[in-house]
């Protein structure tokens, strides 16, 4: 049963046609994988290609239902996290879980502190060998430093420390760059430069197609839970690897239609809410597909919360149709037309256990109402129509919404909302982690919706979706508006460099 | 004898928990029916096999004694419906009785002292509400913060008097019962709330808010309903029927102590949620914590005519509150576990060692 087939090293770590289910959702189809120590290997697919439970499998924490983890070519089974742990897998996850109270040196060494006689700490020791695993990495941070206060980015290399001192052979970075400013992008690659060079094998997870041809050697791409390719990145262009990871040309995963803006829906005019985003102003026309993008944490989903009354504002104001909106009150938005489907669907867009039917009545509470009392054949009306207007695929309307796929859940979601009736509908990362197909879906809904005169905001961090759909783009830097691009102008550089700050 | 208010429901009302997860049998074996089911099982053994049990006198005393858990089950099933707990109603109901008896050693009317006390209950329930909604306390810290607090204003106030000589009317209406019947006085207006709650909860958009609040507050929130003006309203409508089962509470046993009602927050808690109600919010109906109520209520008279001590009842009571928690979770997994080897049955099933009987040699 020797693998090795090809000529070359042997991978240090490999999928031989795994495939994995859960329930009646097939998340990987045969994928193969083969990671080289000294080489980054970019995992390239869209949301919901089977990224996440490729490296579940690879990290021990799902096994797979069909096909092999070879480690050094041979067979391996890791029953849990611990044993991909000790065959040197090294998981680093875009938020880290450090100890904010302990130090940098005691962060790393939590539960394996190196020991004195008498089993008294030996805290010189750890000093020491963080100290050399920092200079490992090449960089600067001080060990005896609390955890508390560090950039996200400096939490990431204390992970990657961590998971050197365990003696990783293999480090898989999922997203690490999310949540990274360009120079810190650019210190975490030079840290990934000296662990390949070290002879590391990487696997590199990022949206960001950009950051994938900067770093690494070989990209590998998912679609649907299916292998597409594995292949050099020399050579490629981004819309080669585009293609492979849609399947499909770009028009027509975003139907947007022409329309002709109309009056004006919302204005949202200077508003702000101290430490997370500051003079917000923009209008939104009927018809109007206003795109939202920026970095994660750049404050868009804050301003959204804030213009629905989720959250409070401290200045500024909001009109909607002409009607003045209350601060913090989501019912009096959404009486004046505004819907909001929220970016997390599990924890505010549904209430997961109950059936779909009450989920999309649930706003609908004071519309179904006759003599004060809830009137079932309404309410049940309402949610059969729009469960059957936007397609959701389900057994039955009194099932559990748990029971849904993600793409159908969200569709859910939007039932729920557009069961309202809105004038102005924000919608905050509509297709994450839904299936291409029920993407397109969503898309062509958009279109549609804006076709009729909604005025619609859509908040994403998947650009492609932003440029494809949005007849103008508004870029949030640091909780401020940085650009505002029109269509015809929007390119992805453009976006990216008024979300970074680097524009004018 | 479906004398049992408890009855009105279980099976019919529709508050649709996950548990009806698709096949006819497991919405049978729905955990409040469960309880329906058992009630009557634990009445017609009673019957059948208890001295002194089935007489309407006896009867009475049953519902007479059990009136006090179930007047504040109806507000807790929605308050833990809504996700919340208040521990504090014994005291509020002891302070309620307290005062009562206090302001009539003073010499007041009882008829304004009645409408006083029922004013501090909102009072206290107010309190324990703002504490939850607007300085977003968790209300079991909250409330048993109050339940001492209130209990030891109930002290301060009354001392340890005994006040029992409250006009005859009042006590006979508290105590007695419609001729020779099982009927107490106290049952029809009971009846009438229990109506009121059974609506409020489950045909009204404010108890289906309830249930998503519970479940998802967040969600919730996003859909625009008004958590915290909801809840604040549940513990307000809490304080002030835990007053007045204090002022029923010192009628019926015609004395106002300090200590009246002192554990009684044990026994709804634990009715409650054998009934049924998750305690982490979301699930539950109204006819299940009512004859979560009438089950132990049942228990303990049975227990009381068995010459059981009052400590072993608490035991019991106890006892009953933890195998109510386990229970409907393990029912739950039980009829997961079911749904999930349903599910690996269907035809593109998955070899799974051991699970297939006519597995014909290796695979």
């Amino acid at each position: 049963m020797t693998h090795a087939t090809d000529s070359g090293p042997t991978p240090v770590l490999a999928l031989d046609g795994v495939s994995k289910s859960f329930g009646a959702v097939r998340a990987l189809r045969g994928v193969s994988l083969e990671l080289l120590p000294g080489e980054v290997h970019a995992l390239a697919g869209e949301n919901g290609a089977g990224k996440s439970t490729l490296i579940k499998i690879l990290a021990g924490v799902h096994r797979p239902d069909a096909g092999r983890v070879l480690l050094d070519g041979a067979a391996a089974a890791f029953h849990g996290p611990a044993d991909a742990r000790d065959a040197g897998i090294a998981v680093i996850y875009q938020e880290p879980t450090l100890f904010p109270d302990l130090s940098i040196a005691e962060n790393i060494f939590m539960g394996r502190q190196p020991r004195r006689a008498l089993g008294l700490l030996d805290h010189r020791a750890m000093l020491t060998a963080t100290a050399a695993l920092m200079a490992r990495l090449g960089v600067a941070l001080d060990p005896e430093r609390p955890a508390r206060g560090l950039s996200i980015a400096d939490q990431q290399i204390v992970e990657i420390a961590k998971a050197l001192s365990f003696d990783a052979r293999v480090l898989i970075m999922d997203e690490p760059t999310a949540a990274l400013t360009g120079s810190e992008v650019a210190r975490l690659f030079a840290v990934v430069r000296t662990l390949r060079e070290q002879g590391a094998a990487v696997l590199f997870i990022s949206h960001r197609l950009e950051e994938i041809f900067a770093i690494a050697q070989r990209v590998t791409t998912l679609r649907d839970g299916a292998w597409i390719a594995s292949e050099p990145v020399d050579g490629m262009t981004e819309d080669d690897l585009v293609r492979r990871m849609v399947g499909r040309d770009l028009d027509e995963l975003y139907p947007k239609q022409d329309v002709v803006p109309g009056e004006v829906a919302l204005s949202v005019r200077r508003l702000t809410r101290e430490g997370v985003f500051t003079d917000v102003s923009f209008e939104v026309r009927r018809g109007e597909i206003v795109g939202l993008a920026g970095l994660v944490g750049a404050g868009r989903t804050e301003v959204a919360r804030a213009v629905f009354g989720v959250d409070r504002w401290d200045g500024g104001e909001v009109d909607l149709d002409g009607r003045r909106l209350v601060n913090g009150a989501p019912s009096v938005a959404m009486a004046a037309g505004l819907a909001l489907v929220p970016e997390d669907r599990r924890a505010q867009g549904l209430v997961m256990g109950m059936s779909i039917e009450r989920n999309i009545a649930l706003t609908g509470l004071r519309t179904t109402v006759r003599a004060g009392l809830m009137d079932r054949a309404a309410e049940r009306r309402r949610s059969v129509d729009w469960a059957v207007r936007l397609r959701v695929k389900h057994a039955r309307i009194a099932d559990a919404v748990s029971t849904l796929s993600g793409g159908n859940q969200q569709k859910v979601v939007l039932a729920k909302w557009l069961a309202t009736g809105p004038k102005v509908l924000i919608v905050d990362e509509p297709t994450r982690g839904i299936d291409v197909g029920t993407k397109a879906e969503v898309h062509r809904l958009l279109g549609e919706l804006a076709a009729d005169g909604v005025a619609i905001v859509m908040i994403s961090s998947d650009l492609p979706e932003i440029l494809g759909m949005a007849d103008r783009v508004l870029v949030m830097h640091e909780g401020r508006i940085a650009a505002e691009i029109p269509r015809a102008e929007a390119t992805e550089e453009a976006v990216m460099a008024a979300a970074t700050g680097r524009a004018a | 004898m479906p004398d049992s208010p408890g009855f009105a429901g279980p099976g019919s009302t529709g508050a649709a928990g996950p548990e009806a997860t698709g096949f006819p049998l497991a919405r049978a074996v729905r955990w409040d029916t469960v309880v329906g089911v058992l009630l009557l099982v634990v009445l017609l053994l009673s019957f059948g096999f208890v001295d002194g049990f089935g007489n309407g006198l006896n009867l009475s005393f049953l519902i007479g004694n059990t009136l006090p858990i179930a007047l504040i089950a109806l507000p807790m099933t929605l308050l833990v419906v809504a996700g919340e707990i208040d521990l504090s109603v014994a005291s509020t109901a002891g302070l309620s009785g307290a005062v009562m008896g206090a302001l009539w050693n003073a010499g007041m009317a009882i008829e304004t002292i009645i409408p006083l006390c029922l004013l501090l209950g909102v009072v206290c329930g107010l309190v324990n509400g703002l504490l939850v909604t607007r300085l977003g306390l968790p209300s079991l810290a909250v409330t048993i913060g109050t339940l001492a607090a209130y209990r030891g204003v109930a002290q301060i106030v009354l001392g340890s008097d005994a006040v029992t000589d409250f006009p005859t009317q009042y006590l006979d209406f508290a105590s007695g019962r419609v001729g020779d019947t099982f009927v107490p006085y106290a049952l029809p207006p009971f009846l009438l709330l229990l109506a009121f709650a059974f609506v409020a909860l489950h045909a009204t958009p404010f108890g289906r808010s309830l249930f998503a609040v519970g479940a998802n507050e967040e969600a919730a929130r996003f859909a625009g309903i008004r958590v915290r003006r909801h809840k604040l309203w549940l513990f307000v409508a809490t304080g002030f029927m835990a007053s007045l089962t204090g002022v029923f509470w010192a009628l019926h046993y015609a004395s106002a102590r300090y200590d009246n009602a002192t554990g009684l927050e044990l026994s709804v808690v634990a009715a409650v949620l054998l009934g049924g109600i998750d305690f982490d919010g979301g699930k539950g109906t109204l006819g299940g914590a009512v004859a979560g109520v009438f089950l132990l209520g049942t228990l303990q008279n049975v227990m009381s005519l068995l010459d059981v001590s009052a400590q072993s009842q608490i035991v019991v009571t106890g006892v009953l509150l933890v195998l109510s928690v386990l229970g409907p979770r393990v029912a739950r997994q039980v009829a997961q576990a079911r749904a999930g080897r349903r599910a690996a049955g269907r035809p593109p099933a998955v070899a799974v060692p051991g699970d297939s009987p006519p597995a014909s040699g290796a695979g």
